[in-house]
């Protein structure tokens, strides 16, 4: 199956965009095609820019991406209204990020093991979990069930969508059930955190997989670090909630640079995650 | 200032006078019930005022009325409990209590989240912010409860979990995520009550049961209204716009089809007549409890999943403003 056209618009987008870009931590000028070339690191400071889905995707896959779950999108059951209505929110972010949603979810091939993946993008609406989301994220896991694959998920996210209330926050319940349900028959999960993964998904889906991976310098927690400094009245360590802070208080598996992420996902896929051996002669 | 608390002052203050009267009438033998009856059809006035129509904001401060019963007393109400403690790890989270249980003589698994009830318990209990070691003191015993065939019974009631630098430290994400999980895969029969607050993702860990049920003025929703108010106008005093946005009273609840039961409250709240309610409570638990345990463990755990997995974009696009709103 070809790449959808979003993925290809997408991709030409940043293709044909050049000139340059300022890093957000040095505030240097980075020539977008080096930025490009180098992982979206900064060339000049090692500074993580967040990444694009469908970048993500064309730096991890073999070659093709059948999407799942495309055709959900968003309805707006509480009719929300803060500054701008909800749907206003959406149609933007829409534009701008040239996604339908905050997860895009499929499958393809990494290192030729064949896999379920999920990558969300911070791009949409802060990477929040609403319902579409989690019904994305079930979908993923339900049919990678039926295929009996291993599914790898790339979190970056603000949380619970706020604006839809309750109905975000039992996504954490839908996803976890979907998590739950794939594991019990034996098959394995790979969690990456990427910058950011804090609150309802953190919570869930995130922190539920058999190895979790953290990208590294990605800000991980369940509170925002806002919260915590407006709590506790004083200012937070610049590392705290750092993946490399997660790793030293053992709460992940370890922490990779970008560069390496893709071998270092072939190589733990290679140990069994893509296929348990007991599933394939059928028992234990 | 609680704005019920507030409220409530001129109705208690005619409590007393309607009170000095009838114990006056009693022992000076004199004939004050015009007098009485007066202020009794004042008092109900007032009373319809007050609890007649209460917005989203009041009902917020229904929810964390400090009178308010807090899980301590549903679980001293129960037939018997037996406490168990710890997360066999790092420390015993008072916010979190829970044990062995009888309700109406069947053998459950009990736990509530624990609101203080004045500033010392607060103090003790965190507010009834829930740290790591309180999720896995949780998640111990939701599998100690499929080990030993017990149906799980919890009440909820906590503004959200624990935001500190220490919480964070010990993986507070995971904590919830790990008691979310043991849920998921549990084999027996579960039920929770929201009681007072149903904060975020701090509630839900306690929350994703096969039944939901809430009492009628408390609150679930996924982010407190001055949290929301505070992200959304950049403004916390926003609290009482952001509570009508966020959809997080029992009737939209149910409404959304995420709440299975609310159990009405006497006129005045649960803190007016706290017999009454703990006693709807416990019984709406228990038939709940009786139904599911009809079932096979396979019936069980597909009605859980179908239960959540329908809480999604394709069955909430539809819904209209008068559905939501009615």
């Amino acid at each position: 199956m070809p790449m959808p056209d979003w993925l290809r618009v997408r991709k030409t987008q940043t293709q044909t965009a050049p000139g340059w870009t300022k890093c957000p931590s040095c505030g240097e000028l980075v020539y977008r095609p080096d930025l490009k070339a180098n992982h979206e690191i900064c060339p000049k400071c090692d500074h993580y820019f967040r990444m694009h889905a469908a970048d993500r995707l064309a730096m991890l896959l073999d070659g093709d991406f059948t999407e799942v779950g495309g055709e959900i999108e968003p309805g707006d059951p509480l009719q929300w209204v803060d500054k701008r209505p909800y749907p206003e929110k959406l149609a933007s972010d829409r534009e701008k990020s040239g996604l339908s949603e905050a997860v895009v979810a499929g499958f393809g091939a990494i290192g030729g093991f064949s896999v379920g993946i999920g990558v969300m993008d911070f791009h949409f609406r802060g990477g929040t979990m609403g319902t579409v989301v989690g019904d994305r994220v079930a979908l993923l896991f339900e049919r990678a069930r039926e295929r009996r694959q291993a599914v790898i998920i790339f979190s970056a996210s603000g949380g619970a969508r706020m604006e839809e209330g309750v109905l975000a926050l039992m996504q954490l319940a839908k996803t976890t059930n979907a998590v739950e349900r794939f594991r019990r028959d034996g098959l394995s999960y790979i969690s990456v955190l990427t910058d950011p993964t804090t609150g309802g998904v953190s919570a869930s889906f995130a922190f539920q997989a058999d190895v979790v991976v953290a990208e590294a310098h990605a800000a991980i927690g369940f509170a925002g670090r806002r919260v915590i400094e407006q709590t506790i009245r004083q200012k937070l360590p610049e590392n705290f909630q750092r993946a490399e802070f997660l790793l030293e208080h053992g709460a992940i598996d370890m922490v990779v640079e970008r560069p390496k992420l893709r071998d270092t996902l072939v190589r733990l896929l290679d140990y069994g995650i893509a296929a348990p051996s007991f599933s394939r002669n059928g028992s234990r | 200032m609680n704005p019920i608390v507030d409220r409530e002052k001129g109705l208690l203050e005619l409590e007393k006078r309607i009170d000095e009267l009838k114990g006056l009438s009693a022992s000076q033998n004199v004939d004050l019930s015009s007098q009485i009856a007066a202020l009794e059809v004042e008092y109900a006035k007032i009373q319809r005022e007050i609890f007649g129509t209460l917005s989203p904001w009041h009902r917020v401060n229904m929810a964390r009325h400090p009178k308010r019963p807090t899980a301590a007393e549903y679980l001293a109400r129960l037939d018997q409990f037996d406490e168990l403690h710890g997360d066999r790890h790092f420390h015993d989270d008072p916010a979190i209590i829970g044990g062995f249980a009888k309700l109406r003589g069947r053998r459950i698994l009990a736990i509530g989240q624990q609101r203080g009830r004045d500033t010392k318990e607060n103090l003790r209990v965190n507010f009834g912010m829930v740290k790591p070691e309180g999720y896995r003191k949780v998640r111990r015993l939701f599998g100690l409860a499929s080990r030993l065939g017990l149906p799980i019974v919890t009440f909820i009631d906590t503004k959200g979990a624990d935001p500190g630098i220490g919480s964070e430290e010990r993986a507070q994400s995971e904590a919830i995520a790990s008691c979310l999980y043991a849920l998921a895969e549990s084999t027996v029969p579960s039920v929770s009550v929201v009681v007072g607050e149903g904060g975020s993702g701090g509630a839900l860990a306690l929350g994703m049961t096969d039944r939901i049920l809430m009492l009628e003025h408390s609150i679930y929703s996924v982010a407190g209204p001055e949290a929301a108010a505070a992200i959304l106008f950049a403004d916390a005093t926003k609290a009482p716009e952001a509570a009508a946005s966020l959809r997080l009273t029992s009737e939209d609840l149910l409404r959304f089809g995420i709440v299975d039961e609310v159990v009405a409250e006497p006129l005045g709240g649960a803190h007016r007549d706290r017999e009454t309610t703990i006693e709807r409570v416990l019984a709406a638990v228990d038939h709940n409890v009786a139904q599911l345990s009809t079932q096979s463990v396979q019936q069980l755990q597909e009605g859980r999943y179908e239960k959540y997995r329908r809480i999604g974009a394709l069955n909430t696009k539809g819904m209209t403003a008068p559905e939501l709103r009615s």
